[in-house]
């Protein structure tokens, strides 16, 4: 063995790793994904009926070839009406995600990194927060703004927050005493620069797989308070609306009950799959 | 100095160690209880702040929630609410009488079923708490037996027991309940749609909890029984010659279960809160029929009452925990 | 090889035929992977073991000798093919038996002994339990006869205050402690064999020392033992014959005293030759040759040559530092240290785990601030310098960690990691950062495709290569190693070693080089420190401090340290 020429390590563990496919799980859940993206977006390219078309000789039908996913006690076409709502519905799993990240971003970077009497209260306050459950932060904050879109994303919003701020926190923290960081500052990086290079982008690396886990939970929550009635007002086609309008017919026609049910949980899965793998795949890099 | 008496200057502490370590243990309680007081206080105040910066006129709101009609209301009548809730004084000062109240108990009185909110929370608290309390032993008692059954087993169990408990742990509580409404109530009719909270009408939403909430505890069980397998204390039992269901259970449960434990004071929290939508699926007496009718009147002493309450079993629940916790893992938050 | 006695075993020969307790013929382990491939990692292996001898199996990691070893207990692993033409304990074959009949083996007639207690033994559960659990498991005694069982193994062991160590966790216990409880652990039943898998790794050489004498007097008690270590001067102490593997195979076995004086094969020699110690102390360790290019050329010539070159680059002048624990009790890590460091010298700081020279380090490099006494570098302000003095000054004192992996960002390939460092040095090399991060890794041996790879795919050696480059990009005075060969196997610790001493050579860096091996520390040092328990206990030269040792401690350190016969060694090894 030569001291100058001592290569890569020889390339098949590499090459292997690219050749694994993607896992199956990854794959049906990004076509899940991209339906409900897809339907958010061009609900009229995948449902050209309107959610809101009366048609009272069919109502209260089941599932069948005309009425895909049958119809509701007005005779209004159940699969249009959740294409339609999935823009609602994702849109405030969105909006709540990033309302939770930005509030958790700057309470979690702040417990973390900022000066001792910055960072102890906040500290403190987190514990405060996180000893409440997320449901009950949301009803509180619907409490407050009453019922509709917008207090449902903030309620949502602030009510997942501590946990985002809590993993973020621990993230930081975990970068700030890592063997890179004191590597860098021993090279003689100012503190900016550090907090520019290694730390900050450290830390949000794993965030990108929260995105993803955090719409599909949005979504749970936020049609979970619909569900109650506390959420977006009916004759919107949120998913947890339909939920609710569909609970006094659930002995007579389970298709009201079951199928949005089957939506909000095909997005919570599909996003938390895709959440879970980007989380693995970037743990993978570090190793 | 001879290289015996090195080693001894580095030994741990002896006889005296058993105290010490006791005092440790007593120490590390206090301060737990000292936070959990802090958390408690805490919760009380962001619940007041929140609420109180209410939009709206609070005695409006009253009067119409109590009415039933909404209208503009004259000054006259809004002084006397205001003077009856104690509202016309400064928010710190009613801060501090809700405080004292809450010592002696009294946590307000409700607008709009004008009882006081501690009667109201004490005849609706029971059916509530035993249904998050049984949702989490039943959880636990799908968890345990379902990792030793897949964890550590080979690929192919192990990808489909994880697979069941993602799956599981996405699910949303209310699309759970009606999923078991469903099958087990409308179809099979083994229990009552409408179901009281009898024994009977207890179980579906026991499982509804529990279902997901086994998803959580047992990924977290899992991914630490994966990796305790692998510890070499683990191939320490197995040279001993002691048997692979033996290696299982004496030695990685006990360490699997940690994380699970830990994470049982948040599950009581959490289940405590998904009772408010599996008490609306069922149509079942609780706090969170309470909560969701306080909620959507405006009914604001009643909401924090029980967001109170439940903030309080929370703490109380995550110091059981700790205790719990010491006894599993007396290693002293990180002897090591 | 089938005698294994000769004139230098100190031992009785007995070598009638009923004596093997163990005969191992061509022993195969192969594993098959996730991809469907087969590999092969045991390749026909085979020794034999007489009771009351000791053999020892060497070799670096992946050689295959913990697989060897616990193939002979049937836990060679999942997805392991095991064959062999004879594989017998005691005339009875261990082939093709089921899990049953192997448990009755294990613990019984084969003990098993691993590395670091702290995770071998359960660290939930007490050491008698865990001790007592052989016992449970092979029905033997009352629960109360096994608890004085447990007291009399531990004291056997030469465990102080049996009582009290039975109910403490591995945790609570010290290192040789915890060790000797494991040890006990795994001759409970008075096994046949004790097969103990590097038994000392991560122990302080004195309670290393005292392990090894547990072991021997097992070995005098007519036990037989399999060693394995990666460590010859351990093994050399107590084995009677020593098997050296790598890849898998044995390349040469042999009685200890011939192997370790007359070493046949290239791979044993190089092993050999590998183990820095004082008579290393200015000869290559590795068969590398030194790299082509001169490093010096690479740097401008140093701005200022000291015209009375007796200033010193580093001055630690009674440096203190306390933390306190998680426990609430302050303790103090580092206790009015000094010592000065010059240019081009190397300062060996040498102690066991606790001694406090890692925060030493950590204090000569200003990530740590002392509680009191302060360092200058160059005469001028450095740990009381302000925030961007400091920094100016970083740039000429760099640093090499025991983990590189760690010291780098992940998200960084080996180029941006060189580039980052080379931009903060020398403003002249910043516009031409492409070539620089090539020169710098020809400078440390490295090919230059390296720098597309990402830290997590080199190999330990080629790790700690980028991590010199990186370490010398800014043309420091100063590098503090911080336990810098520590993690890596002997023969690449060597090339690192050789690396160093010839990058010292031509670019007259200064090294404070951190490590707990005595070895390596006088092999590269000029002069020594020796900590203790945060305390400078001895400082001088190397041959000062080795040969003449003024301290108890440090001669208890010496004494405690297993060494190989050289002198002849190393003649033969040149020569050859």
């Amino acid at each position: 063995m030569s001291a100058s020429a001592i290569g890569t390590r020889p390339t098949p563990l590499r090459r292997r790793r690219t050749r694994a496919a993607l896992p199956v799980s990854v794959i049906v859940a990004g076509i899940v994904a991209l339906f409900f993206v897809v339907a958010a977006v061009f609900p009229q390219a995948l449902a050209p009926r309107s959610p809101l078309s009366i048609d009272l000789l069919n109502t209260l039908s089941g599932p069948s070839a005309s009425h895909w996913l049958g119809t509701d006690d007005a005779g209004r076409d159940l699969y249009s009406r959740i294409v339609w709502g999935t823009r609602t519905s994702l849109l405030i799993g969105l909006g709540a995600m990033a309302v939770s990240l930005v509030i958790g971003i700057v309470l979690g970077f702040a417990s973390a990194l900022a000066p001792n009497w910055i960072a102890q209260p906040v500290n403190r306050f987190l514990e405060v927060l996180l000893a409440f459950p997320v449901l009950l932060l949301s009803l509180l904050f619907v409490a407050l703004l009453g019922p509709s879109a917008p207090s449902l994303i903030i309620a949502v919003g602030i009510g997942s927050a501590p946990g985002y701020a809590r993993l973020i926190r621990a993230q930081a923290l975990g970068v700030r005493e890592s063997g890179y960081v004191e590597a860098a500052r021993a090279l003689g990086h100012t503190s900016r620069t550090i907090f520019a290079q290694h730390v900050f982008p450290n830390a949000f690396r794993p965030l990108v797989a929260l995105v993803a886990l955090g719409i599909g939970q949005s979504v749970v929550w936020a049609s979970g308070l619909s569900f109650l009635g506390l959420g977006v007002a009916p004759p919107s086609s949120e998913w947890g609306v339909l939920l609710n309008a569909g609970k006094s017919q659930i002995t007579t026609a389970w298709w009201l009950e079951v199928l949005p049910g089957v939506a909000i949980v095909l997005v919570a899965l599909s996003f938390t799959q895709l959440g879970r793998y980007f989380q693995d795949r970037s743990e993978g890099i570090t190793r | 100095m001879t290289a015996t008496t090195v080693a001894s200057t580095r030994a741990a502490p002896t006889p005296g160690a058993d105290r010490s370590r006791a005092r440790a243990r007593g120490l590390l309680l206090l301060r737990r209880l000292g936070s959990a007081v802090f958390v408690l206080w805490g919760t009380i105040t962001v619940t007041f702040i929140v609420l109180s910066v209410l939009p709206g006129n609070r005695a409006t709101i009253v009067l119409n929630v109590q009415s039933g009609q909404t209208t503009v209301r004259t000054a006259a009548e809004i002084a006397a609410v205001d003077r009856q809730y104690g509202w016309d004084k400064p928010v710190v000062v009613q801060y501090f009488d809700y405080l004292l109240g809450l010592l002696h108990g009294d946590l307000g009185v409700s607008w709009q079923l004008k009882r006081t909110v501690g009667s109201i929370i004490a005849e609706q608290f029971g059916p509530t708490i035993t249904l998050a309390i049984a949702s989490l032993l039943v959880a636990w008692i799908l968890t345990i037996p379902w990792t030793l059954w897949t964890a550590g087993r080979g690929r192919i169990r192990g990808s489909i027991g994880s697979a069941v408990e993602t799956i599981a742990a996405g699910l949303p509580q209310y699309w759970v309940g009606i999923m078991l409404l469903l099958v087990f109530a409308v179809n099979l009719g083994w229990f009552p749609v409408l179901g009281g909270t009898g024994f009977a009408g207890t179980v579906l939403p026991v499982f509804t909890l529990a279902i997901p909430l086994a998803g959580f505890l047992g990924q977290a069980t899992r991914t630490e029984f994966d990796r305790a397998v692998r510890q070499p204390f683990v191939l320490s039992a197995r040279t001993r010659g002691m048997t692979e269901s033996g290696v299982r259970s004496r030695h990685v449960l006990r360490h699997a279960l940690i994380p699970g434990i830990t994470l049982s004071g948040w599950a009581v929290g959490s289940s405590l809160s998904g009772a408010v939508l599996v008490e609306s699926v069922y149509g079942r007496p609780g706090l969170g029929t309470v909560l969701v009718s306080a909620v959507s009147n405006k009914d604001l002493d009643l909401v924090m009452g029980i967001v109170i309450l439940i903030s309080f079993v929370y703490v109380v629940v995550n110091l059981l925990v700790d205790v719990i916790y010491t006894i599993v893992d007396p290693r002293l938050g990180g002897t090591r | 090889m089938t005698e294994t006695t000769t004139a230098g075993d100190a031992r009785p020969a007995t070598s009638t035929d009923g004596d093997v307790i163990l005969r191992v013929d061509g022993l195969d382990v192969s594993f098959d992977t996730v991809e469907g491939e087969r590999r092969h990692v045991v390749k026909d292996v085979g020794f034999e073991l007489r009771r009351g001898r000791c053999i020892a199996l060497v070799g670096e990691s992946g050689s295959g000798k913990s697989v060897t070893a616990r193939s002979l207990l049937g836990l060679a692993g999942e997805n392991s093919v095991v064959t062999a033409r004879e594989l017998t304990l005691d005339g009875e074959t261990l082939l093709g038996r089921g899990d049953s009949w192997w448990r009755r083996v294990r613990g019984k007639r084969v003990g098993f002994i691993l590395q670091d207690a702290l995770v071998s033994l359960d660290p939930l559960r007490p050491v008698g339990r865990e001790i007592a659990e052989a016992f449970r498991l092979h029905a033997v005694g009352t629960k109360a006869s096994r608890e004085q069982s447990v007291i009399d193994l531990l004291e056997k062991v030469g465990v102080p205050e049996p009582e009290v160590r039975a109910r403490q966790r591995s945790g609570e216990l010290s290192g040789g402690l915890r060790q000797r409880a494991l040890i006990a652990s795994a001759i409970a039943l008075d096994p046949e064999i004790v097969i103990a898998d590097e038994p000392t790794t991560a122990l302080d050489v004195t309670v290393q020392s005292q392990v090894l004498d547990v072991l021997e007097a097992l070995i005098a008690q007519g036990s037989s033992v399999i060693l394995i270590s990666h460590d010859l001067a351990v093994v050399a102490r107590l084995a009677d014959e020593i098997l050296v593997m790598n890849g898998g195979a044995i390349v040469e076995s042999g009685p200890s005293d011939e192997l370790l004086a007359n070493p046949q094969h290239p791979y044993t020699r190089q092993l050999i030759n590998a183990v820095p110690s004082e008579h290393t102390k200015g000869t290559r360790l590795s068969t590398t040759t030194p790299p082509t290019r001169t490093a010096a050329a690479l740097f401008p010539p140093r701005t200022r040559v000291d015209a009375d070159g007796s200033e010193p680059l580093l001055d630690v002048r009674g440096v203190s530092k306390s933390y306190r624990g998680p426990d609430r009790v302050v303790r103090r890590v580092v206790d009015d240290v000094s010592f000065q460091l010059s240019r081009g010298e190397t300062l060996g700081i040498v102690g066991e785990s606790g001694s406090g020279k890692s925060t030493v380090a950590r204090i000569a490099l200003s990530l740590v601030t002392p509680d009191s006494g302060d360092v200058l570098f160059r005469g001028g302000a450095w740990t009381a310098a302000g925030r961007a003095d400091q920094r100016a000054i970083r740039r000429r004192i760099s640093v090499v960690y025991q983990d590189p992996l760690s010291s780098f960002d992940p998200r960084w390939r080996v180029s941006r990691i060189l580039a980052d460092a080379i931009r903060l040095g020398d403003p002249a090399n910043a516009r031409r950062v492409d070539e620089r991060v090539v020169e710098l890794l020809e400078m440390v041996g490295l090919d230059a495709s390296v720098q597309t790879a990402w830290p997590l795919r080199l190999s330990g050696g080629q790790r700690q290569r980028v991590a010199i480059a990186r370490a010398l990009a800014t043309n420091p005075e100063v590098v503090v190693l911080d336990e810098a060969v520590s993690a890596l196997d002997v023969s690449i610790q060597a090339q690192i070693l050789d690396l160093l001493s010839d990058l010292q050579a031509q670019l007259g860096v200064a090294y404070l080089f951190i490590s707990h091996d005595l070895g390596v520390i006088h092999h590269m040092s000029d002069r020594v420190l020796v900590m203790q328990n945060g305390r400078s206990v001895e400082q001088g030269t190397a041959d000062e401090v080795f040969n003449h040792p003024q301290e108890p401690y440090t001669r208890a350190l010496l004494d405690s340290l297993p060494r190989l016969e050289y002198a002849r060694l190393h003649e033969v090894a040149r020569t050859a």
